[in-house]
C-alpha cells in the first residue's frame, strides 16, 4: 500500500551545522580582538545529522522530539529558510511554511491593513484578500476591530486574526511549528477543527509539535528525533510512547539528581516506582519516604495521579491507621490495580498536610512518573472504559 | 536568481505591499501625514536660499543657482537615504527572513523604492520652484530619467552590497554614515564645479569620476543650466574617460548582486 504512494517531499541526508559567534556582538571590534587573542571566535553545532524521510502526498507527518532535538531547525529546511550544509529538498508542490502565525504583523498597522500584508507574505494579491476578507474577519470574530492598530488588541485577539488568515492559505503541503500551542481552549478547538478539515481535503501536512494527543489525533504518519538523528519513523502510536518514555527517563533522572540536591533540606517526601512501564494486569506499587516537622502534630500523606497535565484522583492517608514507625524517615507504600488504566503517561504528585487543619507543609508535583501500555486507538482519557457499544433496535 | 523569478507574482505582490507599508509607516503618527514629503523640501530651499543666495554667495557663476542647489541637495539626499535604507533593510526585517522563504532582494529593493517614491516627491517641489525661478522648460529635461535611473541602479548596488555585508559586521552602519558624510564635501553640490577647477584642474576631474557626482551634474545640466559643468565638458580632449562612472556603475551592480546572492542564502540563520 504504501509502496503505490507519491512522494511529495523527500528529504535526503540532511545535514546543518551553525558557525556560532561566541561573544554575541557581530562586530568588527570583536572580530579584531579574537584574531589578536589567537581563538575562533566562532564555534560550530551541528543539529542535525544526515536526516533523511519521505513524506507522502496526503500524510498528517508529525515530528516530535525534545526541545533543542533539531526538530524546528528541520522543519525550517524544509520551508527552505535555512540552507542545509549537506544534503538536499526536494519539495514536488506550493509550500506554505507556518512558523509562527501572523508573520510580519505590525503594530503600528490597523487590523485590516495587516490582514493584506500578511496576506501578502503568503501570496495573495491585494484582490485576492479583498475576496476573503469578510470570511477573515467573521471568522476571527473581530469585527469591530479592524481599523484599530493591532497595538490595541490584546494577544488572544492577534492570535485570532493571524489564525483565520492563515487558513486561508492555498499550498499543496503545509508546514506548522506548534501553532497548537498557543489560545485559550475554544481557539484550540477551532484548530483542530481546521486540521480535520486539512484531513478531508486530503492536503499534505508537516506538523512538529509536543502534543502528543494531536499527534494520535491527526497524523497517520510519525517522525522521533533526538539529538539531531531519527529515532523512529512510524505510526502516531508507536512514536508517541517512544516520546513519552524518553520524557519520563529525563524526568527519572532529573528526579535523581534532586536527590542528591535534597540532603540539605531537614524534610523530605519522595517517591519511587516500582517500574517505569506497565501493563493493565500489573500492579502500580509507590514506595513513599517523608520526614515530617518534629513537633508533636500529627501529619498525613496525599497521593495524586494525573494525566494529561490534570489530576484526576487522590488518595490520603488521613483516616487510615498510621502505618508508619516514629523514626525519622517514614516509609510507606501504596498499591493498586492498574487494570483499568488507560495507556498513557501519568504523573505521581505526593503532598503532605497537618491533620489539624490540612495546611499543606511540604509538596513535590512531579514526584514520579510512569507509563502504561497498550495503546488503543479507540480510548482516551484516563480511565479505561470497558462498557460495550451494542445495535438498538426498536 | 532568475530574471524570470525577479518579477514573478508572487515577487510584485510581496514587494508592493512592503512598498505601501513602509510608506505608510513612514509618516505614522505625524498631524501632517504625507504632506511632509513635500513640506521637507520646501524649508530645505528656504534655508539654502537664504545661506548661499543671500549671505554666502557662492553661486555667482551659475544661473538659478538657488534651484541648481536644491535639485543637487535633494539628489543626494535621495543616494544617502536609498543607500541607508537598503544597509538596514535585512537586518530591520529579521523577523521575516527568519519565518517564510522568499526572496531576499525583494526586501533591499523595497526599501530603495520608498526613497525612489520620496524623489519622485521632491521632484515635484524642484519643478514648480524651477518654473518660478524662470528656468526654461525645453524637452532635454526628458533626458533626466535616464541619468536617474542611472543614479538609482547605483544606489541599489551599493544598498545591496551593504546589506549582505551589514548582516556579517554590524558597524557597517556607522561607517556608511562617517563616509557619507565625507564623499558630501567631496561631492560639488554646495559649492559649483568652477570653483575647483580654479584652484586644481585634476582634482575637478578626479572628483567627476565618481558616478554620484557626474549624474548629478548631469541632471542639473539637462533640467536647470548650461552652467553645470559636466564630465563631457571636462574631459573633451580625451572623451573615452567619460565611461569610468558608468564602468563604475556597472560593475558595481555585478560584483553586489554576485555578493549578496552568495550571502542571503546564510541570512535566516546570521541576521
Amino acid at each position: 500500500m504504501t509502496s503505490q504512494k507519491e512522494h511529495i517531499v523527500i528529504a535526503k541526508d540532511i545535514t546543518k551545522s551553525f558557525s556560532i559567534p561566541m561573544g554575541g556582538s557581530a562586530g568588527i571590534k570583536q572580530r579584531v580582538f579574537n584574531i589578536a587573542k589567537g581563538r575562533k571566535g566562532r564555534r560550530n553545532f551541528t543539529p542535525l545529522r544526515d536526516i533523511s524521510f519521505e513524506v507522502n502526498k496526503g500524510d498528517f507527518f508529525g515530528i516530535v522530539g525534545k526541545n533543542g532535538s533539531g526538530k524546528s531547525t528541520l522543519l525550517k529546511i524544509l520551508a527552505g529558510i535555512y540552507t542545509p550544509t549537506k544534503g538536499s529538498v526536494h519539495i514536488g508542490g506550493s509550500l506554505v511554511p507556518f512558523i509562527e502565525l501572523g508573520v510580519g504583523f505590525n503594530p503600528e498597522l490597523t487590523g485590516r491593513e495587516n490582514v493584506y500584508l500578511n496576506g501578502a507574505l503568503l501570496g495573495f494579491s491585494h484582490k485576492e484578500v479583498d475576496g476573503m476578507y469578510a470570511k477573515i474577519v467573521e471568522f476571527a470574530e473581530l469585527d469591530d476591530f479592524m481599523e484599530e492598530r493591532l497595538k490595541n488588541y490584546s494577544s488572544g485577539m492577534q492570535v485570532r486574526l493571524a489564525f483565520s488568515i492563515a487558513i486561508q492559505a492555498k499550498g499543496d503541503i503545509l508546514l506548522l511549528d506548534e501553532v497548537l500551542a498557543v489560545g485559550d481552549a475554544a481557539f484550540q478547538q477551532k484548530c483542530f477543527d481546521y486540521f480535520e478539515r486539512l484531513k478531508r481535503e486530503k492536503r499534505t501536512i508537516i506538523i512538529v509539535t509536543h502534543d502528543m494527543g494531536a499527534v494520535k489525533r491527526f497524523c497517520n504518519r510519525a517522525m522521533l528525533i533526538s539529538n539531531g538523528n531519527i529515532e523512529h519513523i512510524g505510526t502516531p502510536s508507536e512514536v508517541a510512547d517512544l516520546y513519552t518514555e524518553a520524557n519520563i527517563e529525563r524526568a527519572a533522572e532529573t528526579a535523581e539528581k534532586d536527590e542528591a540536591g535534597d540532603v540539605a533540606e531537614t524534610m523530605t517526601l519522595k517517591a519511587k516506582l516500582s517500574k517505569k512501564r506497565y501493563k493493565n494486569d500489573d500492579d502500580l506499587i509507590v514506595d513513599i519516604a517523608y520526614s515530617v516537622p518534629e513537633d508533636n502534630a500529627e501529619y498525613f500523606v496525599n497521593l495524586s495521579l494525573m494525566h494529561a497535565g490534570a489530576v484526576f484522583a487522590d488518595v490520603n492517608t488521613k483516616y487510615s491507621k498510621d502505618v508508619t514507625t516514629s523514626e525519622t524517615i517514614k516509609k510507606i507504600r501504596f498499591q493498586q490495580s492498574l487494570s483499568g488504566f488507560n495507556s498513557g503517561k501519568y504523573d505521581v504528585c505526593l503532598t503532605l498536610h497537618r491533620k489539624a487543619d490540612d495546611r499543606l507543609i511540604k509538596q513535590d508535583p512531579r514526584a514520579a512518573s510512569f507509563l502504561v501500555e497498550g495503546y488503543d486507538p479507540s480510548l482516551d482519557g484516563p480511565m479505561k472504559l470497558s462498557g460495550k457499544w451494542v445495535g438498538v433496535n426498536k | 536568481m532568475r530574471i524570470s523569478n525577479v518579477f514573478s507574482r508572487r515577487n510584485r505582490i510581496l514587494l508592493r505591499e512592503l512598498v505601501v507599508t513602509d510608506f505608510k509607516l513612514r509618516y505614522q503618527g505625524s498631524a501632517l501625514g504625507y504632506a511632509w514629503s513635500l513640506l521637507k523640501p520646501l524649508f530645505l530651499f528656504a534655508i539654502l536660499y537664504v545661506v548661499f543666495e543671500k549671505f554666502l554667495r557662492l553661486g555667482k557663476g551659475v544661473d538659478h543657482y538657488p534651484v541648481y542647489l536644491l535639485l543637487g541637495v535633494v539628489l543626494w539626499g535621495f543616494f544617502t537615504e536609498a543607500t541607508s535604507n537598503g544597509l538596514n533593510s535585512i537586518i530591520s526585517r529579521g523577523d521575516l527572513i527568519r519565518k517564510i522563504n522568499f526572496p531576499k532582494y525583494i526586501i533591499v529593493v523595497s526599501g530603495t523604492i520608498s526613497s525612489l517614491i520620496n524623489l519622485g516627491l521632491n521632484l515635484i517641489v524642484i519643478i514648480i520652484f524651477a518654473y518660478l525661478n524662470g528656468v526654461h522648460f525645453t524637452f532635454e529635461m526628458l533626458l533626466a530619467i535616464p541619468l536617474i535611473i542611472e543614479l538609482y541602479i547605483l544606489a541599489l548596488a551599493v544598498a545591496f552590497f551593504l546589506s549582505a555585508f551589514n548582516v556579517k559586521f554590524r558597524d557597517v552602519g556607522y561607517l556608511w554614515e562617517i563616509f557619507l558624510q565625507a564623499a558630501f564635501y567631496a561631492t560639488p553640490i554646495i559649492y559649483p564645479l568652477a570653483m575647483v577647477i580654479n584652484v586644481s584642474a585634476p582634482a575637478a576631474k578626479l572628483i567627476m569620476l565618481n558616478p554620484v557626482a557626474q549624474a548629478i551634474q548631469d541632471i542639473r545640466y539637462v533640467v536647470v543650466t548650461h552652467d553645470s559643468i559636466t564630465i563631457y565638458q571636462l574631459f573633451s580632449k580625451d572623451l573615452y574617460i567619460v565611461v569610468v562612472p558608468f564602468v563604475v556603475v556597472i560593475l558595481s551592480v555585478i560584483l553586489a548582486s554576485y555578493y549578496f546572492k552568495r550571502n542571503s542564502r546564510y541570512f535566516a540563520e546570521s541576521v
